[in-house]
């Protein structure tokens, strides 16, 4: 496993859009359909779970907020308390991907936009009950109005990306 | 078999399933998960209008997009094939105060009396959804990531900004729900 810190991206071996939150490692070439459709139905089985365990609830949210509940809390604290044994077995055994590549991590760069940023998509989680993910299982579980929220969200970071320069970081 | 998984999953096993796709995209392909850059990648697609952020080789990071398109697809499928009948079950101080507050818990997964059509032109519609999903575009992006890159990639890989940037989402939840939420229902 080697960690990057996107500072020094151009060195890495893939050049990315600069702070790209969920980058694509890959160096084996990819195709549009055959490649992806893997990724499609891992997002299908993400959009399952999110159904069933109900974080795509507004109501869930709301009890978060209001410390009623210990479910969203328990949700994210094992999906972090996973992600980070896994992380740390592909590390340990030195596990490649699929394509014999070695694991790449990010170093995500520290900013104030992580304070800011973070405070405003807080409130605008607790507004709509969604952030990203959610929106779009929100949309398929029947909830078609979410549409308007997710012109939205994309409206507020195309915003983002014409404010970028003048905003501080 | 089929019945259990109707029910609602406990938060132990559905926390775990969702952790598994850090590992599982890393090792399907070097893939970072994370959901909100596809709203860039949307944005880099359909509307870059010449802006710097937005010029870049999205097709690279198509993944991103199949995956969104796949959680869309999925819930659909969870929505006709495993939905369970009984109402949500929200905790009873929730019920009490979002009644306070004029919102009926309905047993669905979000308050018909909000987010329905009806509401689009209005100024609830106004908040809810265009300055509520707003609020989500440009902070997530902003603050280099949403819940799944900050809060659950990246604390899965030990990085400060994101636990910064975690304790800013809950930060800014807590305000609107406790300070803001009291007043703006009673606007709109």
């Amino acid at each position: 496993m080697k960690i990057i810190n996107d500072e020094f991206v151009e060195n890495a071996v893939v050049i990315h859009p600069d702070e790209c939150a969920a980058p694509n490692d890959q160096i084996a070439p990819e195709t549009t359909i055959a490649s992806n459709i893997k990724y499609l139905a891992m997002g299908m089985l993400f959009g399952i779970i999110a159904v069933k365990s109900e974080i795509i609830s507004w109501y869930r949210i709301q009890e978060m907020f209001r410390l009623q509940s210990f479910h969203m809390y328990g949700v994210i604290g094992t999906a972090v308390v996973t992600g980070l044994v896994s992380v740390w077995l592909i590390k340990k055994f030195n596990l490649k991907t699929m394509q014999g590549e070695e694991v790449i991590i990010h170093e995500k760069p520290l900013h104030w936009g992580n304070v800011i940023g973070g405070l405003i998509f807080g409130l605008g989680w607790a507004i709509t009950g969604a952030c990203p993910g959610p929106l779009f299982a929100q949309l398929g579980s029947g909830f078609l109005i979410v549409i308007v929220t997710l012109l939205s969200a994309i409206g507020g970071t195309w915003v983002y990306g014409l404010l970028q320069d003048k905003l501080p970081h | 078999m089929i019945e259990i998984i109707r029910q609602p999953w406990t938060w132990y096993v559905s926390g775990a399933l969702i952790g598994l796709t850090v590992p599982a995209l890393l090792l399907l392909g070097n893939k970072h998960f994370g959901i909100s850059s596809s709203l860039r990648h949307i944005c880099a697609a359909c509307i870059p209008a010449k802006i710097p952020f937005f010029q870049y080789d999205w097709k690279r990071e198509s993944w991103n997009l199949f995956f969104v398109a796949g959680i869309a697809a999925g819930a659909a499928l969870a929505l006709a094939f495993l939905s369970n009948p009984a109402p949500v079950q929200v905790s009873e101080n929730t019920v009490r105060d979002l009644a306070e507050l004029g919102i009926v818990a309905d047993g669905h997964m979000m308050p018909a009396s909000i987010f329905s059509f009806e509401n689009l032109f209005t100024l609830k519609g106004l908040v809810f959804f265009v300055m509520g999903g707003f609020m989500v575009g440009f902070g997530t992006r902003y603050a280099g990531g949403c819940t799944s890159g900050h809060s659950i990639m990246g604390l899965s890989t030990f990085q400060l900004s994101s636990l910064i940037a975690t304790c800013c989402f809950m930060a800014g939840g807590f305000a609107m729900v406790h300070l803001i939420f009291p007043w703006l229902l009673k606007l709109i």
